[in-house]
């Protein structure tokens, strides 16, 4: 598929999308589905992730919400793994503690069950608990419980986009959005195909590495957002974020959302009481997005080139 | 399906920015592979620097007792003391013919890491070594080997400070410095190219056997066994054999029994999964995994082994860790050479074969020396 076969952002609804078998797929009224509604209608999005079980269940069910008073309009919410390569050490400790706490995909679904937010929740996960949570290796028995305890989204960051026809599929049978990482080395047909997959928003990689909290936004974003730019899905960047002004800064540059996790993580591993921290942070980010989507002009393509940190 | 698949094993399980990196590094490996400038600075290295051929040795002792004739090939004595030198040198020269400046690579037990620290101060590449901060507690003499040689070993203190943690810490190493960095991973296992390439590189273990065991009998072997962690000694030796007549045996770290909770055989029991950037047969989750030996110690293995579970092509065993110390006694005594305790698990399974007397020659890969399993000898046997 080419640039040319998707319209602008901002353009006429389509009532069908592309599958990544060519083959059309009818989506949801207004927009192409309930992830990309969330950062639509709520834009510029804020996008907030914990680990769930750091330190328990009964905590992390006070943190979301807390996020969720603070402003988030979606909620990644990830289901700890044993190897979770594409994490800085942040998450992966926070991961770990997670784990130690003894969290499982059961335990995680009753969670979701149990939350009420009016941010829209998503899964963050690896290709192994997919796999695993039925009986025999099979994507779906995982997608059909998502959908039924109300996640409308899965990101999975060891999940080639060629690899990831099962998954993509049973998403659509249950409703759910996949959605996909691009990398500031993404480009060509790797994009192509990514962008074949892709549903509800594109995570754009600010910066190579890992996540983590770090103290400015790379150009890398502004190069990727400039790739991404005839692709008509939202664009959300994360890993670095930890500040009002750094998501101002992305959502200048031309971002529909903004994702924080690393700065997250560490308010509930060294908060005195994350629950009113993790609140007041998410406060500032989406202020610091809306900052931002205020001083948007037309012109981006005019903007000075961002100077190579 | 992606380049590397073995039959819905393998792929490419990463994060997407490693996927750029790794399509480059498969590119470049096209190149080399079928370079002869290159393949001839690499026979080289592997004749002069790592001391092939190795021989391949009629056990006679061990022969006469088990009523099979029973060949061993002898990577014990490479340089370095394992068959890891053969990986190391053709990665190693991979990477400098592709520009990269510094080598990184994880380690368990230090083995790989000081065939990485070789090869690193041998083509004068920076080299940076993760090694779980427990291991290099319990590793002593490897980091120092290490260091001697001029490479550096980052001490890795998240998670359960072991294996996996190291290799969290490289992708992450590699993830940032894609650039200029090669990761030299050391089995047959990991994201598309590397169990193909490891492989390749390791596969001079079966073409010399080949030779060897024709020149020496006229035939080829009724039988190959080798001890499968990740698998590369294994791939080593079967790759030439893929289209033969000859059976092949693979053993595992069976640790206290394939149906006990703490082995180490994924292929033996244990079911489909992705791990470590790869689809393959991983332990189950209830199961921790062990070994008495550090170099089986490893919840997955190369997707290639999955493959030839999967079609049939290959029999795997879980060998426990008692058969395993048994045979490294027996070969010891027997002949007079010391096996790793990795190797032993080999040497256990051939054994039986020659018990079951359905084979009358054998060809077992005898990986490593013991010397590294020293301690571990002397506390078990009373020494």
């Amino acid at each position: 598929m080419t640039s040319e076969d998707r319209r602008p952002a901002g353009g006429e609804p389509r009532e069908t999308r592309t599958g990544s078998d060519g083959g059309k797929r009818p989506v949801s009224a207004d927009y192409d589905s309930d992830v990309e509604a969330a950062i639509r209608k709520n834009h510029p999005a804020l996008i907030t992730y914990l680990a769930v079980g750091d330190p328990s269940i009964e905590e992390t069910k006070a943190y979301v919400e807390a996020l969720d008073r603070g402003g988030s309009d979606l909620i990644e919410l990830g289901l700890p793994f044993s190897e979770p390569i594409a994490e800085g050490p942040t998450i992966q400790a926070s991961i770990n503690r997670a784990l130690e706490a003894g969290t499982t995909s059961e335990a995680f679904f009753e969670l979701v069950e149990d939350l009420e937010t009016d941010a829209t929740l998503l899964v963050m996960t690896y290709y192994n608990k997919i796999l695993q949570y039925g009986d025999e290796p099979d994507v779906g028995p995982f997608v059909k419980r998502a959908a039924k305890v109300g996640l409308s989204g899965i990101i999975v960051p060891d999940l080639p986009a060629e690899e990831a026809d099962p998954l993509r599929e049973a998403c659509d049978e249950h409703g759910l959005d996949l959605i996909f990482i691009i990398a500031p080395t993404t480009e060509g047909e790797r994009l192509e195909t990514i962008m074949s997959q892709v549903s509800g928003f594109a995570y754009v990689q600010a910066r190579l590495g890992t996540t983590g909290a770090r103290g400015d936004v790379s150009s890398a974003t502004h190069d990727s957002l400039a790739r991404l730019s005839d692709y008509e899905v939202p664009k959300a960047v994360g890993f670095g974020v930890s500040e009002g002004d750094h998501a101002a800064e992305i959502v200048e540059a031309g971002a529909d959302g903004v994702i924080v996790g690393s700065a997250l993580v560490d308010i509930v591993a060294e908060s005195d009481d994350p629950a009113a921290a993790l609140e007041a942070k998410a406060e500032e980010l989406k202020r610091g997005a809306v900052r931002g989507s205020e001083t948007v002009t037309n012109d981006t393509e005019d903007a000075p080139e961002p100077e190579q940190p | 399906m992606s380049d590397g698949a073995f039959e819905g094993y393998g792929g490419r399980h990463v994060p997407e920015p490693l996927q750029e990196p790794l399509e480059q590094l498969a590119a470049a490996y096209d190149d080399v592979a079928e370079s002869d400038a290159f393949q001839a600075e690499l026979d080289d290295l592997l004749k002069t620097f790592a001391g092939r051929p190795t021989p391949l040795y009629h056990a006679g002792n061990l022969s006469e007792r088990y009523g099979a004739e029973i060949y061993l090939k002898r990577e014990d004595l490479l340089h370095g003391g394992a068959h890891k030198i053969n990986n190391c040198l053709g990665q190693a020269l991979l990477a400098k013919h592709a520009g990269r400046e510094r080598l990184i690579a994880e380690t368990g037990a230090g083995q790989h890491g000081t065939a990485t620290a070789m090869v690193g101060a041998l083509l004068g590449l920076e080299t940076e070594i993760y090694m779980g901060a427990k291991d290099v507690a319990r590793q002593e003499m490897n980091v120092f080997r290490m260091r001697l040689m001029g490479a550096e070993v980052n001490e890795v203190t998240r998670g359960n400070e072991g294996l996996a943690d190291a290799v969290d810490a490289a992708l992450e190493d590699f993830a940032q410095n894609v650039d200029d960095t090669h990761y030299l991973v050391g089995s047959v296992v990991g994201p598309d190219p590397f169990p193909r390439m490891v492989r390749d590189f390791q596969s001079v273990i079966g073409r010399e056997a080949r030779e060897q065991f024709q020149e020496r009998t006229g035939d080829l072997p009724d039988a190959a066994v080798a001890c499968v962690g990740g698998g590369s000694n294994a791939i080593g030796l079967f790759h030439a054999f893929r289209e033969d007549p000859v059976d092949f045996y693979g053993a595992e770290g069976g640790g206290e029994g394939s149906d006990s909770s703490r082995h180490a055989a994924p292929l033996a029991k244990g079911r489909d999964d992705v791990i470590h950037g790869m689809r393959t047969r991983v332990i189950d989750d209830d199961v921790e995994v062990h070994s008495v030996s550090a170099g089986l110690d490893y919840p997955g293995v190369g997707p290639e082994h999955a493959m030839f579970r999967a079609v049939g092509r290959c029999e795997y065993t879980g060998i426990t860790d008692e058969e395993a110390l048994a045979a490294f006694r027996e070969l010891s005594e027997t002949e007079g050479i010391i096996p790793a305790l990795e190797s032993s698990h080999a040497i256990a399974r051939a054994i039986q074969l020659a018990e079951d007397g359905d084979h009358d020659t054998i060809l077992v890969n005898l990986s490593g020396r013991g010397d590294k399993d020293m301690e571990t000898a002397a506390s078990k046997f009373d020494l």
